[in-house]
Formats: structure tokens, C-alpha cells, sequence
């Protein structure tokens, strides 16, 4: 009789495809690694900052891997995942014996690897602009991981509700407002007022500030992780419980 | 004891709406048997197959796997199936060999995806991706995915649709295997030709319901008609040779006449005769045996589909 293989191998074996299309899209390592170091390159090297700033890469450098996890957790996880159910992949794996909870972990085991990597870029890059960071690295690491679970929660909610095109265009849409709203490149103080209380709502806001402070003095500022914690549970469940497989 | 059906089906109804795709539908499949569910576009082929599957729950009946509920024992039966979807399933930019890999390290026993690969004829397509295969590819692909598990049941939604003659032969190649090797098989088409090729047995299916079941000859002789057909030159003065033969002949279409008479000794010496004082040339002549095509598109009349 037929029999599932042993789910260590079934999970390690999906991983490996997602990992491998991952880095085989063009446009995805883009989003994920181009426009995380081209954003942190320029803005470290031109003037265009508000002039408070000492060194503008202290400010940049937490913003730019807050961005770096969203791009890979939301933008090129949900796309993704998107074509995926269109194409009838999703489908198709669900007459096999690998079980979501396999497929979930799968795709979450792909996204932290290339966060890893992420990482591994933009670090180099920043300290070579003259970054120093201090502070708490587990700490900066946890609300990273936070993160990582309310952007895929937002990316497999687009993915699983909407049409794969519409996924592509909201999650892109999406990354540029939240890169502006974030405290990314942009101060939060820069921002008017009511713009600013919106964007400390927002989970990338929550997440700039938390991986800055903890690189900074290693502080963990209660509003940002509160919200990051909000985010973290709430939109992982909107996603288990509206996605659509087929 | 006979052993239990692989796969039964008794009064199943699927319904999209207000739409009822599927309408009271039974039949059960013995264990190695290969079985074509034969109909037009939209007769609720595809429907009852991903019932089967454990894709949709039926709106009625029931219907068993290999002794499981496909939606309530899913987890039970597909290790033990093997599913061709009618089109796509597969991520476009992956090559033939990595998503065979994939699905392999799914099952304890696959088969070897390099054989595999080389048996369904793309041994040499492993450096194309998916998207850069021709739909006839896709297809072959697609089916070397369904038996990389070794099912006891594979499930084939129109495994031959697009492919061309030379993938069809080994589409066919392929079944004739699974059969020899005593995996049951369920294949959809819209093609007599292709029912008749690769089943034991053809159920003949339309809006939903069964309407003829049988191995191909039974079906030709379960519904006999007195008639004799043939092939000739087209526009043959018919009322003359009608007149000739005491019965009514017409030109069914252009090249192809159908004498409405029993095929008797007699009946075909004088249509013979007839022709051969006109000197015209017989291409094809059949008496008192229909071909599957003729049962099939009386029983799937299309003239009056809504």
C-alpha cells in the first residue's frame, strides 16, 4: 500500500522548491534585496534627510531590515503564493499527501532563509557606511520574527482571498505605503500629524521603531511591540480563516 | 468473496448553484479495471471526478475510494491516489525533473523520477521550465505526476486533450502499463476514439447522468440498428439507389450513405450491385454494427442540449 513519506522530508523537500523559485524570480530578489540596499546606499550617501540626524545610517540601517522583512515576508511571499492557488498548484498539492500544516511550515522555513540572507546583505552594507549598532541583537531578532508573522499573515490574506494580478498590485501598493508610512526612510516626526498617529498604528512603523531601539540601547518601547504583537496574531488569523485554496 | 470496488459511486448530484452539474450519477469500478467516463463538454466529467478526489462534497449520494470517504478520510486516501487535474497544478517555473522530485519525496516507495521522466517521453525537456513546455508536454508531465506515488487509483481528467499523436501513444503506453500492473484507472475524455483505445469499460455520461455503460463492443450491440452504412463518392443519386433497394437511403454526410435496411445477404449484394453498374468506387462498408460514435452521438444528442 501507498504511504506519506515521514513529514521531515516532505517538509525539507517543499522547502527546497520554495527556496529555489524564490531565488529563480528576477522580480522577487528585486523587491527582497535591490531595493533594500539601493535604499540604504542612497539615502546613507545623499543629503536629502532631515539635518538632525548624526549619522544617517544609524537612523537607516533598523528602517531598511524592517523593510527587508516585509518585502520577503509579505510582497514576495504573497504573490507568490497567489499564482500558486490561481495556477492550481495549491490545488493539485492538496490531492498529495503533503498537509497544509506541511506547506505553511514549508513556506515560513523559505521565508526565514531568505531573511537570513537578507540580513546577511544588508548588514555588511550598512556597517560599511559606517552603522555601529549596539544594543539587544535577540531582542532586534524577535521583533524581526514578530514581524515576519504579521507580514505573511498580510501577504497569504491578499493571496487567499484575491485574484493573483490584484495580489500583485495591492501587495506592491502596499509595500510603498508602508516604506513611507514606516519610519523607514522617512522620520515619523517628519510626517503631519495625523499621518503620524496612523503610521505608528501600522505594522512597519511598530517594526522600525522596535528593531531601532533594541540596536540602539537595546530598550523595547511597550507602544511599538504592543502593536506589532496586535498585528503578529490578528492577521495570521484572518488569513487561516478566509483563505481560499482553490 | 469478490473484492470490494475500488471506487463506487451511488446517486451522486453536485450542484454550483442552481446549476446541477452532476445528476444522480452510479457506477462502481472493480480493482485493475480501466474505465473511460466518456461525454461531451460539460456533462459533469470533471465534476465527478473531484468529488472522488475529496475536492468538492456532493450535494447527494455517496461515493467511496478504495473504501474511504475522500473528503472525511482525505488524509487516509491520498497517499493511495494519483490525480492528472485537467490543466495546470504545476508552479511555472519549475523544470520537469524538480517538481518531480518534489512530489516524489511526498511518498514512502515513488518511483524514480528520472525514469519516470524518460517514460512519459520528456527525458529530454529537463532543462525547460514548465511554462516553456507545449500543452502536450505539460500533459505528459502532468501524468508522471499522478504515478510518482505508486497509486492503487489514479485519476486521469482528459490525459490526452492537446497531446499530439505521438504523445498519445504514450499516454496510452502508460495505461496499458498501469493495467498490467493492476492499478485501477479512471480517465476522462470528450474522444470515442480515445475511450476506445485505452478502456476496459466506457461509461457513457451526458448532463449529468449515465446513459450507456459497457465495454466498447457491448455498447455497439446493446443498441443494434437495422441499417447498413458505407463510403463512397459523394453526391450518388440517393432516391435511384433508394428505389434500387425498397428503402430509404440518405446522404448522412457528404461521401457517407445510410441505407435504413437490415444488412442481409441480399441487401448488400444489391447496394453493391448498384454501385457497380455506376462504376463508383466503395471506400468503407458496414452492416448491422454501429461504431461507438454512432451510439454516442445518439445518446448525447446534441440537437437538443438546452
Amino acid at each position: 500500500m501507498s504511504r506519506p513519506a515521514r513529514p521531515v522530508r516532505a517538509v525539507a523537500a517543499q522547502t527546497r522548491v520554495e527556496l529555489l523559485l524564490t531565488l529563480r524570480r528576477g522580480e522577487s530578489l528585486l523587491v527582497t534585496l535591490g531595493i533594500p540596499v539601493l535604499l540604504l546606499v542612497f539615502f546613507s550617501l545623499v543629503d536629502v534627510l532631515p539635518s538632525d540626524l548624526d549619522e544617517p545610517v544609524d537612523f537607516l540601517a533598523p528602517g531598511i531590515l524592517a523593510l527587508a522583512v516585509m518585502s520577503t515576508a509579505m510582497v514576495s511571499l504573497g504573490i507568490a503564493t497567489g499564482f500558486e492557488r490561481q495556477y492550481g498548484v495549491l490545488k493539485r498539492l492538496g490531492s498529495t499527501p503533503l498537509r497544509r500544516g506541511h506547506l505553511l511550515t514549508a513556506k515560513g522555513l523559505a521565508v526565514l532563509a531568505v531573511e537570513v540572507l537578507q540580513v546577511a546583505v544588508l548588514v555588511p552594507v550598512a556597517m560599511v557606511l559606517g552603522w555601529r549598532p549596539g544594543g539587544s541583537v535577540p531582542l532586534a531578532a524577535a521583533a524581526l520574527l514578530l514581524a515576519t508573522a504579521a507580514f505573511a499573515g498580510l501577504g497569504m490574506l491578499m493571496a487567499g482571498t484575491l485574484r493573483a494580478e490584484l495580489t500583485l498590485a495591492l501587495a506592491n501598493g502596499l509595500f510603498l505605503v508602508l516604506l513611507l508610512l514606516g519610519g523607514m526612510v522617512i522620520p515619523l516626526t517628519a510626517l503631519p500629524g495625523a499621518l503620524e498617529a496612523l503610521a505608528r498604528l501600522l505594522p512597519a512603523a511598530a517594526l522600525a521603531e522596535a528593531v531601532g531601539a533594541a540596536l540602539d540601547t537595546g530598550a523595547a518601547p511597550a507602544g511599538p511591540w504592543a502593536v506589532l504583537g496586535v498585528w503578529a496574531v490578528t492577521t495570521p488569523a484572518a488569513a487561516a480563516a478566509l483563505f481560499r485554496w482553490e | 468473496m469478490p473484492a470490494p470496488p475500488s471506487i463506487s459511486v451511488r446517486d451522486l448530484v453536485v450542484r454550483y448553484g442552481d446549476v446541477t452539474a452532476v445528476d444522480g450519477l452510479s457506477f462502481s469500478v472493480e480493482p485493475g479495471e480501466v474505465v473511460a467516463v466518456l461525454g461531451p463538454n460539460g456533462a459533469g466529467k470533471t465534476s465527478t471526478v473531484e468529488v472522488l478526489e475529496g475536492y468538492r462534497r456532493p450535494a447527494g449520494g455517496e461515493v467511496r475510494v478504495l473504501g474511504l470517504d475522500p473528503v472525511r478520510q482525505h488524509r487516509l486516501l491520498v497517499p493511495r491516489i494519483g490525480v492528472m487535474l485537467q490543466e495546470g497544478g504545476v508552479y511555472p517555473g519549475i523544470r520537469p525533473l524538480e517538481v518531480l522530485r518534489q512530489f516524489a519525496a511526498l511518498y514512502e516507495d515513488p518511483l524514480d523520477p528520472g525514469e519516470l521522466l524518460d517514460r512519459v517521453g520528456l527525458g529530454g525537456a529537463a532543462r525547460r521550465t514548465w511554462r516553456q513546455l507545449s500543452g502536450g508536454e505539460q500533459r505528459r508531465l502532468s501524468l508522471a505526476l499522478a504515478l510518482v506515488g505508486r497509486p492503487e487509483v489514479a485519476f486521469l481528467d482528459e490525459p490526452t486533450s492537446g497531446v499530439d499523436p505521438g504523445g498519445r501513444r504514450v499516454v496510452r503506453a502508460v495505461i496499458d502499463d498501469l493495467r498490467a500492473g493492476g492499478v485501477t484507472v479512471l480517465v476522462t475524455t470528450h474522444e470515442l476514439d480515445e475511450a476506445e483505445r485505452v478502456a476496459d469499460r466506457v461509461l457513457i455520461v451526458d448532463r449529468g447522468r449515465l446513459v450507456a455503460a459497457g465495454t466498447p463492443a457491448e455498447l455497439r450491440e446493446a443498441a443494434p440498428v437495422e441499417e447498413v452504412r458505407f463510403a463512397a463518392t459523394g453526391g450518388l443519386d440517393v432516391s435511384g439507389l433508394a428505389e434500387a433497394v425498397g428503402a430509404p437511403v440518405e446522404e448522412v454526410t457528404p461521401g457517407e450513405y445510410r441505407v435504413a435496411a437490415a444488412g442481409t445477404p441480399a441487401m448488400v449484394a444489391t447496394i453493391t450491385g448498384w454501385l457497380a453498374e455506376r462504376d463508383v468506387v466503395l471506400h468503407d462498408l458496414r452492416a448491422g454494427r454501429q461504431r461507438l460514435e454512432d451510439v454516442f452521438l445518439r445518446l448525447t444528442d446534441p440537437g437538443d442540449s438546452p
